[in-house]
């Protein structure tokens, strides 16, 4: 091992342990902007020693394509807006994933000129090219129904499940033909395209509030796929980091998936929401005429001559950008006395934690947001639950509703409130497509409109004290 | 060879433990900012693409895998930080205005 081998295998060394520091600082509020400095601060390591190695003879494809890529990821980072923040990340991983292919592709090219390989060669580059094809198509997928392109609703056609099952069947046995040492061009793009296919498959049928889960799964599936490119590379700093990605992000995904009480398994192959509950069902709500409507005067009334008030926001706060309006109603009941707090479902939104994230854009002080666990025996004891654009995670049905899809998704417990507010844009349902019963419970109360303008409508109207 | 691999296998598997580890306690509202910080993570593999778009291997597709590569891991590296970023300093200093 030459000097420079040492040194930049030192140099791997400490990016990896300033990655692992980094994820350590950013799992406390206090400490996370220094948690993600720390990770940049190893990447800017890695690159720069990379610069050294003495494999790299040519430097033009680097230099242009690093700039461009740099370019665009610095100003589609910038101009996004907060709500758009879930696509985003659906976007840049699958990039990420779409990179560890192309490398895995080079690799496979250069083995391919020599004219033999061996199998522990071959068996991580087939891997690495199959988990990052299927990440890169599947994440183009799910930035797909998320910026509403195509329908976020989960898409089903008849025998779907044996579809799927063939294209799995095709991709092992391609994976096999290759790692048995035939470098054949033809079967290799065959291998890419039908792990793409796969994931584009594996995707479509998930929709609903199962979104976040399934990026959570792609984003821990790329780094596993970077961490098969370290295999396929013999570089340890790529194994060291796909792998931190790949586990943690698997732990993320339980945990998220333990919060809607789905299993990993239900939530890839359930098709959340496309059974609707056929019998047994509540009455159907569009039908209705049960829906109480209330007028933004009736409401600010209410919530201003209330003792305590809990505000659970959701989706809908989010697409009107409403959190700055919410922050402004919250600050003017305070100062009539009134006790307000957050109640946080774990998937509200799109993301978990996609509502203390925008909430705290709006300067709403944590100590105001609750989770679940913590906020749901206080409903009993609050005057009014407001919710803002929430709707599945507020729908009794998951509780008492055998039929429903949702059935057994812990929720907000918001109808044990004296009053309940619903600010709704319109009587559709949610994301996922189901009737809420909450809406014809004699104690609620609809407010419809845009989030935005309805919630600034009711600050103003909240008599000053 | 079989040497190199054993001991790329124990750096994957002690790896692991790590992941899960550092991740087990962090609370529920730092979970976006982290799904995005490990996202920028795995941007790592910018290092491999440097690797292939700097080997100079494989005529014109190689150099055509190389450069989608460079862009699609800078674009990785580059939005990955900048998002977390953005996110993470809307956590900073809470001025307790009431």
């Amino acid at each position: 091992m030459s000097g420079l081998d040492t040194g930049l295998a030192l140099a791997y060394l400490l990016t990896g342990i300033l990655f692992i520091l980094g994820l350590k600082f950013l799992s406390s509020p206090a400490h996370a902007r220094t948690g993600n400095t720390l990770a940049a601060i190893g990447m800017l390591i890695a690159v720069a020693a990379t610069c050294l190695d003495r494999h790299i003879v040519t430097w033009p494809i680097i230099v242009i394509g690093g700039i461009v890529g740099a370019l665009i990821g610095f100003f589609s980072a910038r101009v996004v807006k907060m709500t758009a923040m879930p696509q985003m990340v659906a976007l840049f991983n699958g990039a990420g994933g779409g990179a560890a292919a192309l490398v895995a592709s080079g690799e496979f090219l250069k083995v391919s000129g020599i004219g033999t390989a061996s199998a522990t060669d071959l068996v991580p580059i087939v891997l690495s090219v199959i988990i990052g094809s299927i990440s890169f198509a599947g994440s183009l997928i799910a930035f797909a129904k998320l910026q509403e392109l195509m329908p976020g609703r989960p898409l089903t056609y008849p025998g779907q499940q044996v579809v799927n099952g063939l294209i799995g069947l095709s991709v092992v046995a391609l994976a096999v033909y290759l790692s048995l040492g035939n470098l054949d061009p033809r079967a290799f793009v065959g291998l890419v395209c039908a792990a793409a296919l796969l994931g584009i498959l594996a995707v479509l049928p998930i929709g609903g509030a199962d979104m976040p889960v399934v990026i959570s799964l792609l984003n821990s599936f790329t780094g596993v796929a970077v961490a098969v490119t370290g295999f396929v590379l013999s570089n340890t700093v790529l194994i060291i980091s796909g792998t931190l990605v790949g586990a943690s992000g698997t732990l993320l995904t339980m945990l998220m998936a333990k919060a809607m009480n789905r299993s990993i398994t239900n939530v890839l192959f359930g098709a959340f929401g496309s059974v609707q509950s056929a019998a047994g069902g509540p009455a159907v709500t569009s039908s209705g005429g049960t829906v109480r409507t209330a007028s933004t005067e009736d409401v600010a009334t209410l919530l201003a001559y209330s003792r305590s008030v809990i505000i659970a926001p959701g989706y809908g706060m989010a697409v009107a950008q409403a959190q700055h309006a919410v922050r402004e109603l919250s600050a003017n009941l305070e100062k009539r006395g009134v006790d307000v707090k957050f109640a946080i479902h774990p998937v509200a939104g799109r993301m978990p934690g996609h509502m203390n994230v925008l909430l705290a854009e709006a300067n709403v002080p944590y100590s105001q947001l609750h989770e679940m666990d913590e906020i749901n025996p206080q409903f009993e004891q609050a005057d009014v639950a407001l919710i803002i654009g929430a709707n599945d995670v507020t729908n009794p049905a998951a509780r008492n509703v055998p039929s429903s899809p949702i059935y057994g998704m812990p929720i907000l417990d918001v109808d044990k409130a004296q009053h309940v507010v619903v600010l709704k844009r319109s009587m559709n349902p949610g994301f996922a497509g189901i009737d809420n019963p909450l809406y014809e419970n004699p104690k609620t109360m609809m407010l419809f409109g845009d989030a935005k303008a309805t919630v600034s409508a009711l600050a103003a109207a909240v008599p000053t004290a | 060879m079989t040497e190199t691999i054993l001991v790329e296998l124990t750096v994957f598997v002690l790896s692991v433990f790590v992941g899960f580890e550092v991740i087990s306690k962090v609370p529920s509202m730092l979970h976006t900012p982290l799904m995005s910080a490990t996202n920028a993570i795995h941007g790592i593999v910018v290092v491999g693409a440097m690797l292939v778009a700097g080997a100079a291997i494989g005529g014109t597709t190689g150099s055509v895998i190389g450069a989608a590569a460079m862009v699609l891991a800078a674009i990785n590296v580059v939005g990955g930080f900048a998002v977390t970023g953005r996110m993470l300093q809307m956590f900073k200093s809470k001025p307790e205005s009431k």
